[in-house]
């Protein structure tokens, strides 16, 4: 067992690896739960190259968020190695920028405050931070909103202060956790523009975690789709839509073509994760009868 | 929205208010005049006011309003520094806060007031004892809330400190303070509604110092206008406390 570890070791980096900003490299976690181990994730490999938008897809429960978590350096207790331009990280890291899923400003500062934490905590002055604080908030297009708190402020313009933040801390890497997930269907796709534009604009290596098939083939180049429990690396599809995209793309027929068979892919993977969760709910059910 | 509707909007809560208490005070001088309150028990509302104007020449009443305002603003200041504090060492030391937290809740009950023999063996018939009994009748309520608050932190705004890498000191002061303030300020106003209460209380029981031993001259007098009076004066107090405690928050916020 350990000669195969070893050999996937040592096994050829594909080539793309060379050049790649983000390099996550057999990453396997395992809990202990109750009825014994749960292995959330598997042997997990995958790149990205710098500028590159990766989304990584897959149905609930298949180990998106540890893999978030184990990316963004919350999560150790793994194994594996995530790098970073060459030099292997543990814990978080500056280069790695996180944006999460959860509603995530802070209520007691005004947008621009929020925006300029990052820069706070650097020790950057009052002055020289809140000015670069007001272009990003500016990026993300709340002009305007500056002094508002984020109590004011709608669920999506919250998440754009939200990823503001993190844009402000300049990092190498964006990572993602369905940050949209809460939103409704039209706000996500009009959000989703703005993450392409912020995107080319800063030519910004993204790496996005969704379950929403729409949402990945609208913004990213490559989609990584798993497998349920454990999560796997199932396949990795290139989307060769024209770039700069927006979101009328999610009408042309190569788009439709791209979600049927990202679905085709998921659709197992989905109905195995269903089938558990019945089966779970059922056998909770005999016990407490 | 005009600017006429604006201001009506920010003045109509404390005119209704305000309104309300005129016409609830009307109710009970009428119900007094035509004999349905006895007029022995309580005093007429036109009564208490022209004697507010008496307590203030005749019973030098402002001196007396200072004096508990400072036993109760003394007794708010060691409640805030050792709540708050005792509040952080229990969130951070789990096994202190799993041994101690109950006894602090059964402390709120404890009526500490009856312990007053105690504290004048210890501090004397002096403001001391008024100040440290009202300290740990306030106490509890600023533990528990404390606790209470920095234990509600949402994970997620943790997260967000770890992922830009804060020090422990930065994730306390930068996201778990300011996070639990709204809550730790609801145990200091709540602490120091207790301490007023016990302050006024002590200085009635051991006869000693400002607005509560006034009460008790004013009570031995038969003079209940004047009682009531004073009892307005206590409610200044705490209005003053509310209004401070509230601007406090608000700039700690700010600053956070």
């Amino acid at each position: 067992m350990a000669a195969a570890v070893t050999s996937n070791r040592v096994m050829p980096v594909p080539q793309a690896a060379a050049s790649a900003i983000l390099v996550v490299e057999d990453i396997v976690m395992r809990f202990v739960t109750a009825e014994g181990g749960l292995t959330a994730l598997d042997k997990v490999s995958f790149n990205v190259a710098p500028g590159e938008f990766l989304a990584v897809i897959g149905p609930s429960g298949c180990g998106k968020s540890t893999l978030f978590n184990i990316i963004g350096g919350l999560l150790g207790g793994y194994q594996g190695r995530v790098a970073v331009g060459g030099e292997a990280i543990y814990g978080p890291h500056a280069s790695i920028g996180m944006v999460f899923q959860e509603e995530s400003t802070f209520p007691w500062r005004n947008v621009v405050d929020n925006v300029a934490f990052p820069l706070e905590i650097a020790g950057m002055p009052r002055g020289e931070r809140i000015d670069r604080a007001r272009r990003f908030v500016s990026m993300v297009g709340l002009d305007g909103f500056e002094q508002r708190y984020p109590s004011e402020l709608s669920g999506g313009m919250r998440q754009r202060v939200s990823m503001a933040r993190t844009l402000a801390s300049e990092p190498k890497i964006l990572l993602m956790d369905e940050p949209f997930a809460a939103l409704d269907e039209q706000t996500r796709l009009l959000l989703g523009d703005k993450v392409l534009q912020i995107q080319q604009q800063l030519k910004q290596t993204t790496l996005l975690i969704t379950h929403n098939i729409t949402e990945a083939v609208q913004l990213a180049d490559r989609i990584l789709v798993m497998t349920y429990r454990p999560g796997r690396v199932k396949r990795i599809v290139d989307i060769d839509l024209p770039r700069p995209r927006s979101s009328e793309i999610v009408s042309s027929e190569a788009f439709g073509r791209y979600v049927a068979q990202i679905w085709s892919d998921l659709r197992a993977e989905a109905s195995r994760g269903m089938v558990d969760d019945e089966s779970r709910v059922l056998h909770a059910g005999d016990h407490g009868t | 929205m005009s600017a006429a509707a604006v201001t009506a909007r920010r003045w109509a809560p404390p005119l209704v208010g305000f309104g309300s208490v005129l016409v609830i005070l009307a109710v009970v001088e009428v119900l007094i005049r035509i004999g349905a309150i006895n007029h022995y028990i309580v005093p007429l509302p036109s009564e208490v006011a022209t004697s507010l104007v008496r307590v203030i020449f005749e019973e030098d009443i402002l001196h007396r309003f200072l004096i508990t305002a400072w036993e109760c603003l003394a007794a708010g200041a060691l409640l805030t520094v050792f709540g708050v504090a005792a509040g952080i060492a229990f969130h951070q030391a789990r096994l202190l806060r799993l041994a101690c937290e109950n006894w602090v809740a059964a402390m709120a009950s404890a009526p500490l007031v009856l312990a007053y023999p105690l504290f004048l063996v210890l501090f004397g018939r002096s403001a001391l004892t008024i100040i440290m009994m009202s300290f740990l009748v306030g106490l509890p309520p600023v533990i528990l809330k404390t606790i209470e608050g920095l234990s509600a932190t949402r994970r997620v705004l943790i997260n967000v400190g770890r992922s830009f890498k804060l020090t422990p000191a930065q994730q306390f002061w930068k996201i778990l303070f300011p996070s639990a303030l709204p809550t730790i300020f609801v145990g200091i106003r709540l602490g120091l509604m207790f301490a007023l209460i016990n302050v006024v209380a002590v200085e009635f029981l051991i006869n000693f110092g400002g607005l509560g031993q006034l009460i008790n001259d004013l009570a031995e007098r038969y003079d209940l206008p004047g009682v009531y009076a004073a009892i307005c004066f206590v409610v200044l107090i705490s209005v003053v406390f509310f209004v401070l405690t509230e601007r406090t928050e608000r700039w700690l916020r700010s600053a956070a």
